[in-house]
C-alpha cells in the first residue's frame, strides 16, 4: 500500500491503495465514482474511458501509480449539472440503450470535440472506434457527435 | 374504436390506508390480495395508489412503476408512456420508478421472449384508464357537474366552463371512491403520447454516470468476491491452495464450494491480484469436448436415419424422387458468448430470517425461487430489487450467478457482491449453442418448390427448427427435424433463441432455391405466401398478408431490383410475433464489397415510442450483422478459446453501414421489438454479398470463412 494525492474532477483525494491498483477501481471502488464502467480490463472496450489532462485514457490499464500530478476527468465530473454539449446532445439524439458504456462514449467524444470541434467523418470514426457499444447505438453515437459539434463554441 | 373493458374479480381493487395516514388503492392483477405497494422510495406528500402501476400525489406528482427488468428494450419508458396515455397525464410531470420483484402485484415480471409489450398492453392501458375515470368521478362531485360534461388533457380534468382541477388536487378524493366495473380505453386515434418519439427516462442519469446498474451497488460493510470456476467444461477440482492468496493484502477469506473457488476480500483489484495466486487443480469428471469434435459430430448426426420429426407434410420422398431438380446445402453457426458490457454480478445478503438480492436479472422470480431452494428456505423469505442491466441478451435469464452470490454470502455470514471478469463471463457463463443444418429443396420442371427437407443438428440446442416458420404451410411435402447433442458446455437461450441464426440459413438457402427457379428472391417468396394463402399445407402460424406487407414495404423502400451498381440481398422473418423484412445493399469497390445499407421493415402493431422502436431495428441489425461477420466462440479440450474483446470481436464504429427503418402503421395491438430485427440481417447481407461476388457464404462467421479469403468487406455508415 502506498499514499497518492490525486486530482480528481477538480479536487485532490488522497488514498492508499496498491501501486498496481488499476485508475478504474480506486474511482470506482475507493472513491465511488462509478459512471466509470468496467468492461474488460484490459483496455479493449472503451467503458472504463477518462481524461487524462484532457487526453481520452483507459482507466482500467492505468496504474495509480503513473498518474503522478495528471488531471482526472470522470464523467461525473464533465460538466456541473450534466449540461456539456456532447451529454445534451447524447439527451436529444437518445443514444443509450442498455447505457453501461455510454460514460465510456461520452468521454471519447468529449475528448476528441474538445481538441477538434469540427471532425470530419474519419475523425470520429478513429476516435471512437476503441468504444464498443454491445447494444449497436452507433448511428446515434454519431449522429450525436455532430449534434454536439454544432453546439461547441 | 373505442373499447371497454371489463374490471375482473382477479383485477379488483384493494382500499386500505397507507403508513402515511392517506389513503391508498392498490389494484391486484393477480388472484392474491396482494400487499400495498411500497411507496417508501417516492418522494414527496402522501401519495395516492391507484394500482400497482400508478400513484399520485397530492402535490401532483405522477410516479408510475415499471414491473420488468430494463436491459436496454427500453421498456422503463415505453410502459409508463401507455399508462400515462390512457390517464392523460403530462408527461413532463411523471417520475418513472423501477418496481422491485413483486409476485402479487406483477404477472410476468421478466425479460425475454420480447413478451412483455403483447402481454402488458390492456393491463397497462387499463391501469391508467381506470386512475383517468375515478379522478374525473372526483371532479364531478366536487363541482356538481355531470361525469359526460368533462374532461381531461395534460394532466388535468377540465370543466366545460374554464375551470380545472390537477390530478393532484383531485388523488385523495378520487382514491377513496368505488373501483368502476368496467373502464373505457382510448381510440388509438386519440393516441397523444403512444406513437411519438420519447426520450430514454434514464438519459440524464446515464450521461452523467449516476449509480444505475449492478456493478455500481456498494453498501457500507459489504466483502466484494470473485469466483474461479473450473477453466475447462467437464472437470471438476481436485485440489486447492490458497495460502499465498489468503495472506495477499485486503483479502479475508478463500471459500471453496461446489467447483467454485471464491475469493472474497475489500476491494475488486485486490481480489483480482489474489486470484492469480491461488492454486487450483482440476480433473476430468465428463466427457472433454473440442469444436473439432463438434464439426465431426454434425455431419455424423445429419446422415442418422433416425431424428425427432417436428413436422411432416405429405410424400416428401415421393416430391424428391420426382424432382427435375434438387438444391441440398449445410449451414453451420459457432458458440457465441452473450457478452453484455456489464459483466456479471450480483449482491446477496442472506441473513438469519431473509434473504436481500439486488442486480441486474431478466427474470427476479426465477433468482428468488431458486435461491429459495437452494438455502431451504420459504421463497417469501427473499426480496429481490432490481437495478438496470447493462445488457442481457438472454445471459442474464439464467439464475446460476445470484444463486452462487447467496451461497456464497451464506457461508461467509454477511453481504457480498459477486462480480465475474470479462474472462469469467466468456469462460464459465452459457453459450448460443453451435448448430448445422441440412436444406434440401426438390424443384419440378416448372420451378416450383413441390418438396422441402431440413435438419438442425445442435450442440445443447434442444429443437434447432422453428419448423413452423415459413415457407412451412406453403409447401405440399415438407420434412423437418432435429437432433440435439447433450454436452457439458452449457447454453442457453441468446437474443431471438434458435433463430438468431436459423433465419439467416433458411433465408440465404431460400435465396439460392429462388435463383436456381430462375425467379426474382422477392417475387418468390411472394409466390409461396400467396401459394399458402390459397392451399394451405397443415397449420400456418404466421399472418401471410402481414409477412407481404413488411416485405412490399421494404422492396419498395430500397428501390428493390431498381439499382444500378448495387447488389440487393433480401430476407424476411417472423419471430417473437413480429415480422421483419430487409434488404442488404453491397456495392464493389476496387473489387471488394462495401456493406453500404441495410433498410428494413417492420411490423410490431403499433408503435408505442418511435424513438425506441427505431433504436431497437437499429441496434438489432447491428447486432445480428457483428455476430454474423465475426462472432464465434470456439472450445479446445473444453475450454472456450476466446475469453476477452482481444479475440472474441464485437462489431464497431467503423464497422456499421447506414440502416433506414420503417414500420408498416396497420394498428394492430403492438407486439414486442427486442428480438426481431436480428434475425433476418445475416440473410440479406450473405445474398447481398453473393449478388456482388458470386460467393456464397454457408457459415458464420463470415469474415473467417474460405470464400472470403483475400475479400476485403468494407462498411460505411
Amino acid at each position: 500500500m502506498a499514499a497518492y494525492s490525486i486530482s480528481v474532477n477538480g479536487e485532490v483525494k488522497k488514498i492508499d491503495v496498491a501501486a498496481d491498483t488499476p485508475l478504474l477501481w480506486v474511482l470506482r471502488d475507493t472513491l465511488g465514482l462509478v459512471g466509470t464502467k468496467y468492461g474488460c480490463g484490459i483496455a479493449q472496450c472503451g467503458a472504463c474511458t477518462v481524461h487524462l489532462n484532457g487526453t481520452a485514457v483507459r482507466s482500467c490499464s492505468l496504474p495509480i501509480s503513473a498518474i503522478g500530478t495528471s488531471k482526472i476527468t470522470t464523467i461525473e465530473g464533465l460538466s456541473k449539472t450534466g449540461d456539456h454539449p456532447v451529454q445534451q446532445a447524447w439527451q436529444e439524439v437518445d443514444v443509450p440503450q442498455c447505457g453501461y458504456c455510454q460514460a465510456g462514449q461520452i468521454m471519447s467524444a468529449a475528448a476528441l470535440l474538445a481538441k477538434n470541434a469540427k471532425p470530419t467523418e474519419e475523425q470520429i470514426a478513429t476516435a471512437m472506434n476503441g468504444n464498443i457499444c454491445r447494444c449497436g447505438t452507433y448511428h446515434r453515437i454519431k449522429e450525436a457527435i455532430v449534434l454536439a459539434s454544432s453546439k461547441m463554441k | 374504436m373505442e373499447t371497454t373493458v371489463k374490471t375482473s374479480r382477479r383485477d379488483f381493487l384493494k382500499l386500505g390506508l397507507s403508513a402515511g395516514g392517506g389513503l391508498m388503492l392498490s389494484f391486484n392483477w393477480s388472484d392474491s390480495v396482494a400487499a400495498l405497494i411500497n411507496s417508501s422510495n417516492v418522494a414527496g406528500a402522501a401519495p395516492v395508489e391507484f394500482n400497482g402501476y400508478l400513484s399520485i400525489s397530492p402535490d401532483d406528482v405522477i410516479t408510475i412503476f415499471s414491473p420488468n427488468p430494463e436491459l436496454g428494450q427500453n421498456i422503463k419508458t415505453s410502459f409508463p408512456m401507455v399508462v400515462a396515455e390512457e390517464l392523460d397525464a403530462d408527461w413532463k410531470k411523471v417520475k418513472v420508478v423501477q418496481a422491485a420483484l413483486d409476485v402479487k402485484k406483477y404477472d410476468r415480471q421478466l425479460t425475454g421472449g420480447s413478451g412483455a409489450v403483447p402481454h402488458s398492453w390492456e393491463r397497462l392501458r387499463k391501469a391508467g384508464a381506470t386512475a383517468r375515470h375515478m379522478l374525473v368521478e372526483a371532479a364531478s362531485k366536487k363541482w356538481n357537474t355531470p361525469v359526460t360534461a368533462l374532461t381531461t388533457g395534460n394532466g388535468f380534468v377540465l370543466h366545460p366552463d374554464g375551470r380545472r382541477f390537477t390530478y393532484g388536487e383531485l388523488a385523495t378524493e378520487a382514491g377513496a371512491l368505488p373501483v368502476p366495473a368496467e373502464v373505457k380505453l382510448k381510440d388509438p386515434k386519440e393516441f397523444k403520447l403512444i406513437g411519438t418519439a420519447v426520450p430514454n427516462v434514464d438519459n440524464k442519469e446515464m450521461v452523467t454516470g449516476k449509480p444505475l446498474y449492478g456493478l455500481d451497488f456498494y453498501r457500507e460493510g459489504m466483502l466484494h468476491a470473485m469466483i474461479q470456476r473450473p477453466p475447462s467444461f467437464g472437470t471438476k477440482i481436485k485440489s486447492v491452495d490458497a495460502t499465498a492468496a489468503k495472506n495477499m493484502p485486503g483479502i479475508v477469506d478463500v471459500v471453496t464450494f461446489k467447483n467454485n473457488v471464491a475469493i472474497v476480500g475489500k476491494s475488486t483489484w485486490e481480489i483480482m491480484k489474489a486470484r492469480k495466486v491461488v492454486k487450483v487443480e482440476y480433473e476430468n469428471a465428463g466427457t472433454i469436448e473440442s469444436t473439432t469434435d463438434h464439426d465431426k459430430l454434425f455431419k455424423e448426426l445429419l446422415d442418422k436415419p433416425e431424428a425427432t420429426v417436428r413436422r411432416k407434410d405429405g410424400d416428401v420422398e415421393a416430391a424428391f424422387k420426382s424432382a427435375a431438380t434438387v438444391i441440398k446445402r449445410e449451414y453451420q453457426c459457432p458458440f457465441l458468448s452473450h457478452a453484455p458490457m456489464e459483466p456479471m454480478n450480483f449482491f446477496a445478503h442472506v441473513k438469519a430470517d431473509s434473504v436481500e438480492l439486488i442486480g441486474p436479472t431478466q427474470t427476479p422470480d426465477r433468482a428468488r425461487m431458486a435461491t429459495a431452494q437452494l438455502l431451504g428456505i420459504a421463497p417469501e423469505k427473499v426480496t429481490v430489487e432490481l437495478t438496470r442491466l447493462g445488457g442481457g441478451f438472454g445471459r442474464r435469464l439464467q439464475a446460476d450467478y445470484v444463486v452462487e452470490a447467496a451461497e456464497l454470502s451464506k457461508l461467509i455470514n454477511g453481504p457480498v457482491k459477486v462480480t465475474w471478469s470479462r474472462e469469467d463471463d466468456m469462460m464459465g457463463g452459457s453459450y448460443r449453442p453451435a448448430v448445422r443444418y441440412r436444406f434440401e429443396a426438390a424443384l419440378d420442371a416448372n420451378g416450383n418448390l413441390i418438396g422441402y427437407k431440413l435438419r438442425g443438428v445442435g450442440i445443447n440446442a434442444g429443437n434447432s427448427t422453428r419448423e413452423d416458420n415459413f415457407p412451412s404451410g406453403a409447401v405440399e411435402n415438407l420434412l423437418i427435424d432435429s437432433i440435439d447433442h447433450q454436452s457439458p458446455i452449457t447454453t442457453g437461450a441468446w437474443r431471438a433463441p434458435i433463430t438468431n441464426f436459423l433465419a439467416f440459413a433458411e433465408q440465404a438457402f431460400l435465396d439460392e432455391v429462388a435463383i436456381a427457379a430462375k425467379k426474382d428472391p422477392v417475387q418468390f417468396r411472394l409466390e409461396l405466401l400467396e401459394r399458402a394463402k390459397q392451399k394451405p399445407v397443415g397449420a400456418i402460424r404466421y399472418d401471410i398478408d402481414r409477412t407481404k406487407a413488411v416485405i412490399n414495404l421494404v422492396a419498395e423502400k430500397s428501390g428493390w431490383g431498381k439499382k444500378k451498381n448495387l447488389a440487393q440481398g433480401f430476407s424476411v422473418y417472423f419471430s417473437h410475433r413480429s415480422y421483419v423484412a430487409q434488404v442488404a445493399e453491397v456495392e464493389l469497390v476496387n473489387g471488394n464489397p462495401v456493406l453500404k445499407k441495410i433498410y428494413a421493415a417492420s411490423d410490431c402493431g403499433i408503435v408505442i415510442n418511435q424513438s425506441g422502436a427505431s433504436q431497437q431495428v437499429k441496434g438489432g441489425i447491428v447486432d445480428g450483422l457483428g455476430h454474423a461477420l465475426y462472432g464465434q466462440v470456439t472450445f479446445k479440450d473444453g475450454a472456450a478459446e476466446q475469453r476477452n474483446f482481444n479475440n472474441y470481436r464485437l462489431i464497431r464504429y467503423n464497422e456499421v453501414p447506414q440502416v433506414e427503418v420503417h414500420f408498416v402503421d396497420n394498428g394492430i395491438d403492438p407486439t414486442g421489438l427486442g428480438e426481431p430485427a436480428l434475425p433476418p440481417t445475416g440473410g440479406a447481407v450473405a445474398n447481398a454479398i453473393f449478388k456482388a461476388t458470386g460467393k456464397r457464404l454457408y457459415n458464420q462467421p463470415f469474415t473467417l470463412q474460405e470464400e472470403m479469403k483475400g475479400v476485403k468487406l468494407g462498411q460505411k455508415m
